[in-house]
């Protein structure tokens, strides 16, 4: 059966060129680039300095200002923990918002319990922040904003260099988790004024299980505790032996993606919108979930109304997409992303996220957007919600019995 | 989290999808669930003047679990007496189509749905809608 993959949001197939370049380091070249005394360490360590170099230069940043990580849940968890651990006594205060990864949220909530004060700034419809709130927000004792560049289910791109810029008057330092932005969309620490920032090597057709945490030393140098205590790697920011095939194919994957700036955001974009058109065109109560025009050139959501998401899912099995229904997560609540920008729970439920990648082509494209009208064609037909609907019912006005 | 062989079975040729004259005096419609929880059955019997369920039908807005659930549930009720749709469980229903915990609250649906079709029924023939029992057996 012919399958396609459009859940690039959720990870990307490693490039056969950044899997070539990991492979020395497995059989080969298997150093620990902490040992010092023998060239297996020095080949090892020099690998991992040259994937310094090269993710540094890919965000304006310094090779000493990159640490890596074990990918982006880590980072976040160490741009934030470890931000609130060496300010405390500067302020308690963090700011994040309400459509951050769980990756963000949850490490803010965490702290939060520890005597922490966070404010979750909210977005409106279309998933932005509002400087104004920001700004309102920002209190003396405020240490930290965090807010992420591109949102990874709704695409919303958030103004992070307005963002950075307020930061920089008040002396607060900026975090910015860049998952699905890195490499897609041109990032540069100084411009936009960012302090930490998060990237992941699967996000980009990278490895899965390793990633970059940026960590500014100059104007002014961010102190970041570690997460992880061991043996003092990574300037002692985060403790344990390299994961040098890992780092190797995140700077590879680094490389292709800031050498096709050029061009392949742009083809992913065009791709998105032919998607997005071929599949409105054809269907009525079709709902865009997100920006408009400030989005991610890989993100796509719709909502369908009167279908549920994960029976989409089903109608079209070869197809691989993701759906903010409750059925196809572990909570049984449906996605608090959509929630946040205001999208009802029924419709919620019927929300599918496409995601491409640079593999995808205009003929899956254009294969997907036909099974996906003539899916929710059929499910339409099969939907009694819809029936209602047709028949001029408003469903809000509808006695439903709820479970 | 795969599927199971009689949920995409259901799922891909649904049995009985399909609407009946709900204004029909000998027609049950039964519609439970809410948009906002991701799942509403209707649930449709004709029966004839002896009370034999001589067709069923409906239309699900769900999962393909609750799609499977009310597939079948429309397939077992055609041909029975009416008292004895009751019968028909959810436990019933999860062991036939091998539903995982996560999915037990779809067969859950269709039995309220066969419930309330009959009990629809029921008021609308004039007869003691009380006599419905079982209640709660989930
Ligand atoms: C925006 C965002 N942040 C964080 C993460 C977590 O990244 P990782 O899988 O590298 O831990 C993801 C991906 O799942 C993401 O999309």
């Amino acid at each position: 059966m012919r399958r396609i993959y459009l859940d690039n949001n959720a990870t990307t197939q490693v490039d056969p060129r950044v899997l070539e370049a990991m492979l020395p380091f497995f059989c080969d070249k298997f150093g620990n680039a902490a040992s010092r005394n023998h060239a297996f360490g020095w080949e090892a360590e020099q690998a991992v300095e040259a994937a310094r170099e090269q993710i540094a230069s890919l965000i304006g940043a310094d090779a000493k200002e990159i640490v890596f990580t074990s990918g982006a849940t880590e980072g976040n968890n160490t741009a934030i923990k470890g931000v609130a651990a060496m300010y405390a006594e500067r302020g308690k205060h963090i700011i994040t918002q309400a459509t951050e990864h769980k990756a963000v949220l949850d490490p803010c909530h965490w702290l939060a319990e520890q005597g922490y004060r966070v404010t979750v700034l909210p977005v409106d419809a279309k998933g932005m922040v509002d400087l104004e709130q920001l700004k309102q927000a920002m209190t003396p004792d405020t240490i930290l904003v965090s807010i992420m560049h591109g949102n990874n289910e709704i695409g919303t791109v958030q103004p992070i260099a307005e963002i950075g810029r307020l930061c920089k008057e008040r002396e607060v330092l900026f975090h910015t988790d860049c998952c699905q932005t890195f490499g897609k969309l041109p990032i540069n620490v100084e411009e936009m004024g960012i302090d930490l920032l998060t990237c992941s090597a699967h996000k980009i057709h990278g490895p899965k299980g390793v990633g970059a945490l940026y960590v500014r030393r100059k104007r002014p140098r961010v102190r970041c505790a570690p997460v992880l205590h061991g043996g003092g790697h990574e300037r002692g920011v985060r403790s344990g032996t390299l994961n040098v095939p890992g780092i190797v194919g995140l700077a590879k994957a680094a490389e292709i993606s800031g050498r096709e700036m050029e061009s392949e955001p742009a083809r992913l974009a065009a791709l998105r919108d032919r998607l997005k058109d071929a599949i409105i065109s054809k269907l009525d109560a079709v709902h865009l979930n997100g920006h408009p025009t400030l989005r991610t050139p890989t993100n796509l959501n719709l909502s369908f109304a009167y279908v549920e998401g994960e029976s989409l899912m089903m109608g079209m099995p070869e197809v691989a997409v993701s759906s903010g229904s409750a059925c196809t997560s572990a909570s049984l609540e449906p996605s608090y992303v959509l929630r946040a920008i205001g999208v009802g729970d029924d419709l919620a439920h019927g929300s599918i996220r496409f995601s491409l990648g640079r593999f995808n082509t205009a003929d899956e494209v254009d294969y997907v957007a036909e099974r996906v009208v003539a899916t929710v064609r059929k499910l339409r037909e099969m939907s009694p919600l819809y029936e209602i609907a047709q028949e001029g019912v408003d469903l809000k006005a509808v006695e439903w019995t709820r479970e | 989290m795969p599927y199971g062989d009689k949920v995409i079975d259901h799922f891909q040729r649904p049995r009985n999808v399909g609407s009946l004259d709900k204004t029909s005096p000998n027609v049950g419609t039964g519609i439970v669930g809410a948009p906002e929880c991701g799942d509403v059955m209707k649930l449709q019997i004709l029966v004839d003047e002896n009370d034999n369920i001589v067709d069923a039908k409906f239309k699900t807005f769900g999962c393909g679990s609750a799609i499977a659930s009310s597939s079948l549930a429309t397939e077992w009720l055609k041909g029975r007496k009416l008292d004895q749709a009751l019968d028909i469980r959810n436990t019933d229903i999860v062991r036939e189509l091998a539903l995982p915990p996560v999915k037990i609250h779809c067969s859950v649906l269709a039995e309220d749905a066969i419930r309330a079709a009959v009990e629809d029924l029921r008021k609308k023939k004039g007869a003691r809608s009380s006599a419905v029992e079982g209640n709660g057996a989930k």
